[in-house]
């Protein structure tokens, strides 16, 4: 402000008044920041364990299984689809991994994943992209038959790794490499790689453009078909990299290791501010999401409460993180809805 | 359309001593960051049709949705028959006897007529039984009324949406309203339709009701209306008498100076022929349309709603399949199987529909204007934010464009300034053929002649531009030639310089 | 007259899983020899039972534009509850408290959806993930058993030869067809579902409607944790697991839309009584119960695409 302003008495009105835009407009944008730093600081103070290093790199490794996942699902959700299949497809992936392991030897175990996961993300992608149908319905649909998939494979026997000494297999889920633990390292790498594709390559461009608005962006030329598709094979590349990382690092498998997955993996997601709706979110924020989920769990139990508790705690902060964000749109907190 | 008829002499005299059956004062209501309504004061006199215009973004849809309690004014006051009233929500204004015929379709499909009619008031028997015998019956009654083709118990949702909007109509007319307010009732309505309209709206004038009417059209206006009002920038600039004035008038009012009726200076040199269309066809959409457009010139395409117009315009950009024919740029025959292959070969469709179709709302200025021109502004995949910005920058600055910057949000612009976000995605193409469909739909008087005086800019500068709009002042101002569609064949082609409005009316007409 | 026809037929109109229906029906009935014994229709029933009678709630919730992911977690809530309260309270009034908690937590879900705004995905998810995690904390992760026999017998009761669950289900589908077709209420619920906004500015209470509809899928959902509870004679915590899944799959191929506004219990039904006749007469010929779940999964997704095929609007259509 120039003394000219002040003297024009345009600008003293303004002086010492917050802005309240302003402030909506932030309180909208990084209210999942400050609630994570109001949560960061709460658990702080309530428990001086909660705040050490060992303990934030533990809260990493947890979260890193769920948080793989979520960075895929999260470019599903830009896209303005869902993917519910997830959670199924960690079950198989990690069952199949764990299988081969003895069978065929860890590297070609890990490629013939790699490709199977991959070939169900296409056919999710085809399904969703080319044949442009409800994506809820056709992941439901896959969740199921990817289960039956993979009780098929197994015969219904839970598969494990003999050697779990001797492989080098161990490595992606309980290794350590420069201090910090490589499932936390696969799952930040993937992070800036994701995060850099969707804001810095014509392809995370035409990702928002579609979830924003698939009509004009087809009419801009963009292939949105393409999009959704390469969308949801993304989705099962990361999911493959988390059965990884959980296959290595339990050495063995349940059929139904997964089962749940996808709606914990979408929370992480929506608590991240990504709307079901498509055209936002990021990958920083849902990763703070995820990170919340982890630190609420990872809180609650140094305070001596219950494994469950953290299932409840998650609820009321779904619930409020998501109405926050409508709230602060609406410029109310209540609908006005008769 | 004339059938109704004007007030005489005394009737109008007499019109102007009855006591305001409605009336606004003052009425401002404020969302964050505009003011949408501004000071506000008209009022309505028994069976008086009271005109309302204003371009978008005017504020009539907002003084709207006031009047039906959808929205409540921060402050003003609103009488009804002398009476200080409040409108909450639209319930308490139906309740009061203001209805609101809207012109988005507010039907739920999958119920019957019936019920739609009635919705919110389904007559009961005992246990919230719906008694289907009163019902129907009732809404029978009001459908006999306005003469429609349709039964009370057929699914709304099996409608055509000509006869969906009778149904809109219908609804206002179940609970005998003091206040009927018609949202630009006519858009999807054929001629027989809108003759059918104005004959309810004059009875409901016989009655004694107050009508507010909004419409762009001005000839409906001057048809059907007693005075008129008119809104700018959210403020009432002005009633007229409707007898008392004429388009002009209205016009000065609406932009606070005459429209510049041409925005066309001198017939430029027509060069070579850029985009041929032969014999092409598609379904019952169109059949046989065989036209050229050379670069330099403006061709405008006139017809009525349905006529094809804008499905000619999406099969050439790639958007349909077509079923015969053939499309040649430049003289070469080009197969064009989507919107990218159409970019490729030079052609550019700026859309009817700039929310749905041309813009993606939430993201920034220049993140649209790149979206059709991705694969140029990026290396192997990695945006060039240099080259991205630079595009930003040439159109909008040749466009003039208003944005406070470009991470506005497209969503925040005005609908004129929307258009030349759209322009300009398809002008850093380097269009040989460029289409645009509806240009000025929604857009101030004042924007509009910009955007005339621009897409003649664009011919001089040697690209083939194709005009399609529904508005005759449109179409003569641009154009060098015209094409008169007509039932989805090419009725007449006429050149500028020799077309009559009678012509052209009747070539679009089948005459 | 003409009125009270044309009113009939919206009774009267078939869903397109009927035909379906009678295929696999047929199919079945030519292929094994046991399809077609008397009992084996009534199994159906009962092992359709619990997934129907939240499918039934489903349906209304969607029609009306929601829907309700926590059914599954409201399954254990409340078979915990009708089960675990038992010695304390007496056999009725644990199961008066177990179907009250399924309609508090439809209150509550409703309430919050209305109120809030937040889309009902997101506040089912929520209650789905918080509820599950009630019940583990009020079982201890322990699975209860039904002392009293009164209990369990009931689970097993026929009424006139048809079995008390199967009837149960029946009889309440025949109900909630009733509510949908002729009240008020059901009416209603189809223009919130088809157009929120033109049912609210007609005085429609929106809120009021969306509430009581998932009290009812709350209630369903209870209401069908207590009948498998009394089938098992006990109740586990991961009771109910996937069953959103399932329902809202038996709803969906009932031809029922996500979007709302469009669907009908006789669909839901029909889309019910096929999942029970595919997985009946698959285990009777002895496809290994893996199968099923990839034909179920394949079915859903066939069924979207020939809704899809068959409601395209041909050449009107734009190729995006």
């Amino acid at each position: 402000m120039t003394k000219l302003d002040i003297q024009s008495g345009q600008a003293a009105p303004r002086l010492g008044v917050p802005d309240r835009d302003a402030l909506r407009e932030t309180l909208q944008k990084q209210g999942i920041l400050i609630a994570f730093a109001l949560f960061l600081v709460g658990f702080s103070l309530m428990s001086d364990r909660f705040a050490s290093w060992d303990n934030v790199s533990t809260v990493f490794r947890q979260v890193s299984i769920i948080g793989t996942m979520a960075l895929g699902v999260t470019v599903v959700v830009i896209t303005g689809n869902l993917d519910l299949s997830v959670g199924s497809l960690l079950s198989f992936a990690t069952v199949l991994v764990v299988d081969l392991h003895d069978q065929i030897g860890p590297a070609p175990a890990i490629l013939v994943m790699f490709a199977a996961t991959l070939l169900i993300g296409c056919v999710n992608g085809l399904l969703v992209g080319y044949g442009r149908l409800n994506s809820l319905i056709v992941t439901l649909g896959m969740l199921s038959a990817i289960q039956g998939l993979t009780l098929i494979y197994s015969g219904g026997q839970n598969v494990d790794i003999a050697d779990q000494e001797g492989t080098w297999f161990a490595v992606f889920g309980r290794g350590f490499l420069l201090g910090l633990a490589v499932p936390t390292l696969i799952f930040l790498g993937l992070a800036v790689a994701f995060h850099v594709m969707l804001t810095r390559t014509s392809f995370g461009r035409r990702v928002f453009a579609v979830g924003g608005n698939p009509t004009a962006s087809a009419f801009s030329g963009v292939r949105r078909a393409r999009v959704v598709f390469s969308a949801y094979v993304l989705s099962a590349f990361t999911t493959a990299c988390a059965a990884v990382i959980l296959g290595s690092r339990v050495m063995g498998s349940q059929n139904n290791v997964g089962q749940g997955y996808e709606l914990l993996v979408l929370s992480g997601v929506i608590l991240g501010g990504a709307s079901l709706l498509g055209g936002s979110g990021s990958i920083p924020k849902t990763v703070i999401g995820v990170l919340i989920l982890g630190f609420i769990q990872n809180g609650l139990l140094l305070m001596g409460y219950p494994y469950y508790a953290q299932w409840l705690v998650t609820w009321v902060v779904i619930i409020l993180a998501v109405w926050l964000d409508v709230a602060s749109k609406r410029g109310a907190f209540f609908t006005r809805t008769s | 359309m004339s059938r109704v008829a004007h007030h005489t002499a005394e009737e109008l005299a007499d019109l102007k001593h009855r006591a305001p059956l409605l009336r606004l004062d003052g009425v401002t209501k404020t969302f964050p960051g505009v003011k949408a309504l501004d000071d506000v004061s008209f009022d309505v006199r028994h069976g008086e049709v009271h005109a309302l215009l204003g371009e978008n973004g005017a504020g009539k849809s907002t003084l709207m949705k006031v009047l039906a309690g959808v929205h409540r004014a921060n402050s003003g006051t609103i009488h009804l028959n002398g009476e200080p009233v409040e409108v909450n929500s639209p319930l308490e204004a139906k309740a009061r006897g203001i209805v609101l015929v809207h012109q988005e379709l507010s039907l739920a499909p999958e119920l019957s007529v019936a019920e739609n009619i009635f919705l919110g008031s389904l007559p009961t028997k005992r246990f919230g039984l719906v008694s289907w015998k009163r019902l129907n019956a009732a809404a029978t009654h009001i459908l006999d009324r306005l003469g429609v083709k349709f039964e009370s118990y057929d699914r709304v949702g099996d409608l055509s949406i000509a006869n969906q909007q009778m149904v809109e109509i219908a609804r206002a007319l179940v609970f005998t309203p003091k206040v009927v307010v018609f949202d630009e009732p006519t858009a999807s309505l054929t001629d027989a339709e809108k003759v059918v309209l104005f004959d309810v709206i004059a009875g409901l004038k016989k009655e004694g009701t107050g009508i507010v009417y909004i419409s762009h059209r001005m000839d409906e206006i001057f048809t059907l209306s007693d005075r008129i009002t008119v809104l700018r920038d959210g403020q009432t600039r002005g009633t007229l008498n409707t007898r008392d004035t004429d388009e002009d008038g209205v016009t000065r009012l609406m932009i606070g100076r005459s429209l510049d009726k041409s925005a066309r200076k001198a017939a430029p040199e027509p060069g070579p022929v850029a985009l041929e269309v032969k014999g092409l066809s598609c379904g019952d959409l169109f059949r046989d349309i065989s036209f050229s457009l050379r670069r330099g010139e403006v061709v405008g395409m006139y017809g009525l709603v349905g006529a094809g117009r804008t499905e000619i315009a999406e099969t050439i950009f790639g958007l349909r399949a077509k079923d015969g024919g053939e499309i040649r740029i430049d003289g070469a025959p080009v197969d064009i199987s989507g919107p990218p292959d159409a970019i490729r070969h030079g052609v550019a469709l700026a859309p009817e529909s700039r929310k749905e179709q041309g813009l993606v709302l939430g993201m920034n200025c220049r993140d649209n204007m790149s979206l059709s021109q991705l694969d140029a502004v990026s290396r192997g995949g990695w945006l060039d934010r240099g080259a991205e910005q630079a595009i930003y920058d040439e159109y909008a600055g040749r466009l003039s464009l208003k944005a406070p910057s470009w991470r506005t949000p497209v969503r925040n612009l005005s609908g004129g300034n929307q258009q030349k976000v759209v322009l300009g995605k398809w002008l850093g193409v380097k269009p040989r053929v460029l289409i645009v469909d509806e240009p000025t739909r929604g857009i101030d008087v004042g924007s509009k002649s910009e955007i005339h005086a621009l897409i003649r800019r664009l011919a001089a500068e040697g690209i083939a531009v194709l005009v399609i709009s529904s508005e005759m002042p449109e179409v003569l101002a641009v154009s060098d030639r015209i094409l008169a569609l007509y039932h989805g064949r090419l009725a007449r082609e006429f050149a500028a310089a020799d077309v009559t409005e009678d012509a052209l009316v009747q070539a679009i007409s089948g005459l | 007259m003409a009125d009270t026809l044309a009113s009939l037929r919206r009774y009267m109109v078939i869903p397109p899983i009927w035909l379906f229906l009678l295929a696999c029906v047929a199919f079945f009935s030519v292929l094994t020899d046991d399809f077609l014994a008397p009992g084996n229709f009534t199994n159906i029933l009962i092992q359709t039972s619990t997934i129907g009678i939240i499918a039934l709630g489903m349906t209304v919730v969607m029609i009306n534009g929601n829907i309700d992911l926590s059914v599954g977690a409201v399954v254990a809530l409340a078979a915990s509850l009708s089960v675990g309260l038992q010695d304390q309270l007496g056999t009725l009034p644990a199961v008066v408290v177990g179907l009250g908690s399924g309609v508090a937590l439809g209150l509550l879900n409703g309430m919050i959806v209305w109120k809030t705004g937040v889309d009902a995905f997101i506040v089912t998810l929520g209650a789905m993930i918080g509820v599950r995690g009630l019940v583990f904390i009020y079982t201890g992760e322990q699975s209860f058993f039904a002392m009293d026999f009164a209990y369990s017998d009931f689970g097993m009761s026929t009424i006139a030869g048809l079995p008390t669950l199967a009837a149960i289900f029946l009889v309440f589908a025949a109900i909630m067809h009733w509510v949908m077709t002729a009240t008020v209420h059901g009416r209603n619920a189809y223009a919130v579902g088809g157009n929120r906004e033109a049912a609210e500015h007609a005085g429609v209470r929106v809120g009021r409607h969306m509430v009581i509809n998932f009290m009812l899928v709350g209630f369903c959902a209870a209401l069908a944790g207590v009948t498998l509870s009394t089938q098992m004679g006990a109740s586990t915590p991961n009771l109910g697991r996937d069953y959103e899944l399932w329902t809202i799959t038996a709803v969906v191929l009932g031809g029922t839309k996500l979007a709302g506004g469009a669907g009908s219990i006789l669909g839901t039904l029909g889309g019910v009584l096929t999942i029970g006749v595919l997985r009946n007469g698959m285990n009777l010929m002895q496809v290994p119960a893996f199968y099923v779940l990839v034909v179920m999964g394949v079915i859903l997704i066939a069924v979207l695409f020939i809704d899809a095929r068959v409601n395209r609007r041909g050449a009107g259509e734009l190729r995006l």
